[in-house]
């Protein structure tokens, strides 16, 4: 707990980090009140079409040409946009950790397969095999988020990687090999809770990266149909852009407030994390 | 990678390519296998798509096609056939297009390739001089004003950038063209005229494109900057009594470019990736707007095929990386 205390005393010397903090928190807010704020269907036919922001308190964000309330899409969307991001970035997390640990840990031909693997992912741009992947499998929630998290989990693997062959040579690791403790038990027990910390840095930038990407593939027309998105909305709105600009910037502004407060966060916490940075 | 080495007895620049295309073969190799196994996967074939479309599900004539597309062997055979045709960069046919994917990706490379280069000599550019101007003012308003700026493009998605700098400079100003190639209307132009008008296309995507690799290079310049700025060697350079300027310009910048030059490597992919976004937002003739088109036509193979090209082409693009690396600084020799 004192860790947890002495982190937070950190991160609030940055104040940019506080803001972004505040304003994640306040999106995620956003996200698990949007089923009580607007109840009703995002999709539905509510007022009259292409309202502008302010012209009815009711619609304050204003109406599609279908005359559907932009502010429910966008509280709604907040919830789409992290629980893709989020569960992407876990899943992302869980392989590329997995992959990093076993080719940091074991070294020889098992490090030289899974770094060709990784590198391959990593030739590959993201964004297109992220297209060809949600393509060929279908625009669907679970397509989507295995494409996103196939996309990102290489860094994590280099990460891991690095940071496990530097700790297995670590007296406190040799040591749990002389009593004699099992090698998935060093390996999950001993090594990987010692590189939590840039884990942590490392996927509040890869929810973030996540949102983004999910924001493109729905702007292309490939997210899945049956959930409000930030990016489909501005994929719509594209149609009216000459006429009503507001249905493209509203949507805009939403993703680069997560995005932004995810990054203010990430690099706040890894000045936390590392005070030594700091001292430049 | 490029690898640190003492002295500069490296191999001549044809070796270099040589054992960089051999090293790729099995990142390459991998590539190929994946892609066939993601199409086996996906849920029904091209000749299923081809009878959907045509509206017929005759049982017999579909099983002709797939045994005229070599679909009914088993498994290893079209693999093993598979692998061949690429071997010989045959990357299959597209039905849709009527023609070969290889024909078809090498007809739009060049648009792509002219976005990209624009963009990365604009964005490297901008990135550096800010950067470099956000270090050299610490603390000023103009560092504060320069380091806003990067954060919120950094946070932009691209294609959002896109729309607006549409709305501002094609709606609202009409100066600029909001998407094309070329100005269709304009007939009869002279070869100049060509050039220039396609390069007045060309400006928006690319300021789009720019403008979030430019908020990441400001950020690692000034950065890289602060870092280098503190280093013992620079104190000497003052102590011997160099100037200000010579100092920032001949010790400072060309030591803080290195990490530019790293990143630029590791964000080649990536600039593919957003070129595809920004294409299919400007209706620009390049391999996003084929990925786009192939995407809703349900073309495959011409999908894969897209996805093999671009892999070679982050290859490609990442030895001139190396090789810009060795020229920046020669302690680190390009193998």
């Amino acid at each position: 707990m004192s860790g947890a205390l002495n982190l937070w005393r950190l991160f609030r010397r940055k104040r940019t980090a506080v803001i972004g903090l505040v304003v994640f928190a306040l999106i995620v807010a956003a996200a698990l009140l949007a089923p009580v704020l607007y109840p009703e269907d995002p999709g539905d036919m509510v007022a009259a079409p292409l309202l502008w922001p302010g012209e009815d308190m009711a619609y304050p964000l204003g109406t599609d040409p279908l005359g559907r309330d932009i502010a429910a899409g966008i509280f709604h969307g907040a919830r789409s946009a992290l629980m893709i991001g989020g569960i992407s970035t876990l899943v992302a997390l869980a392989i590329g950790i997995t992959v990093g640990a076993l080719s940091g840990y074991y070294g020889g031909w098992v490090n030289d397969l899974l770094m060709r693997i990784t590198e391959m992912f990593q030739t590959m741009p993201q964004f297109i095999l992220a297209v060809v992947l949600v393509a060929i499998f279908g625009p669907a929630l679970s397509s989507i988020i295995t494409a996103l998290a196939l996309v990102s989990w290489p860094p994590v693997a280099r990460l891991v990687r690095a940071e496990v062959m530097s700790l297995r040579e670590r007296e406190f690791v040799q040591s749990c090999y002389v009593i004699g403790m099992s090698e998935r038990s060093i390996i999950f027990g001993q090594i990987l809770p010692n590189c939590l910390t840039p884990i942590i840095v490392t996927a509040s930038i890869m929810v973030a990266t996540a949102i983004l990407t999910e924001a493109g593939l729905s702007f292309l027309g490939l997210g899945d149909p049956n959930v409000v998105t930030w990016g489909a909305m501005i994929g719509a709105g594209r149609e009216s852009l000459r006429s009503a600009w507001f249905l493209v910037a509203e949507p805009g502004l939403a993703i680069i407030l997560v995005v932004l407060s995810l990054n203010l966060v990430g690099e706040g916490l890894n000045d936390a994390l590392n005070p030594k940075l700091k001292m430049r | 990678m490029a690898k640190t080495k003492t002295g500069r007895s490296g191999g001549s620049l044809a070796a270099f390519f040589a054992r960089r295309l051999v090293q790729a073969i099995p990142v390459l190799i991998g590539i190929v296998l994946f892609s066939f196994v993601i199409l086996h996967m996906a849920p029904g074939d091209a000749i299923d798509v081809m009878a959907g479309e045509a509206g017929t599900g005759d049982a017999a004539y579909m099983a002709q096609l797939r045994e005229k597309y070599g679909l009914d062997q088993p498994l290893y055979i079209q693999l093993a056939r598979y692998g061949v045709q690429i071997a010989q960069l045959d990357l299959g046919y597209s039905i849709r297009n009527n023609m070969p994917v290889r024909d078809l990706i090498l007809q739009r490379v060049g648009p792509t390739m002219m976005l990209m280069s624009v963009s990365i000599v604009v964005s490297v550019a901008l990135g550096v001089l800010f950067g470099a101007l956000a270090a050299i003012r610490r603390n000023s308003w103009l560092d504060d004003l320069i380091s806003l700026v990067a954060l919120l493009a950094y946070a932009m998605p691209i294609f959002w950038i896109g729309l607006m700098l549409i709305i501002l400079f094609s709606v609202t100003l009409g100066i600029l063209p909001s998407g094309g190639f070329i100005d269709v209307a304009r007939q009869n132009v002279s070869p100049l005229g060509r050039v220039m008008d396609v390069l007045w296309h060309l400006v928006l995507p690319a300021m789009t494109l720019s403008l979030f690799y430019f908020a990441i290079y400001t950020r690692l310049m000034r950065a890289s900057m602060l870092e280098v700025m503190g280093l013992d060697y620079i104190r000497t350079a003052r102590a011997k009594g160099l100037g200000a300027a010579k100092v920032t310009l001949r010790h400072v910048v060309r030591n803080a470019l290195l990490p530019i030059v790293t990143m630029l490597g590791m964000q080649t992919a990536s600039l593919l990736g957003g070129a595809v976004v920004v294409e299919t937002v400007f209706n620009w003739p390049g391999l996003g707007r084929l990925t786009y088109d192939a995407v809703f036509q349900r073309d495959y193979s011409l999908l894969i095929g897209i996805l093999l090209m671009s892999s070679v082409m982050v290859i490609i693009i990442n030895m001139l990386v190396d090789l810009a690396y060795s020229w920046l600084d020669p302690r680190i020799v390009a193998r």
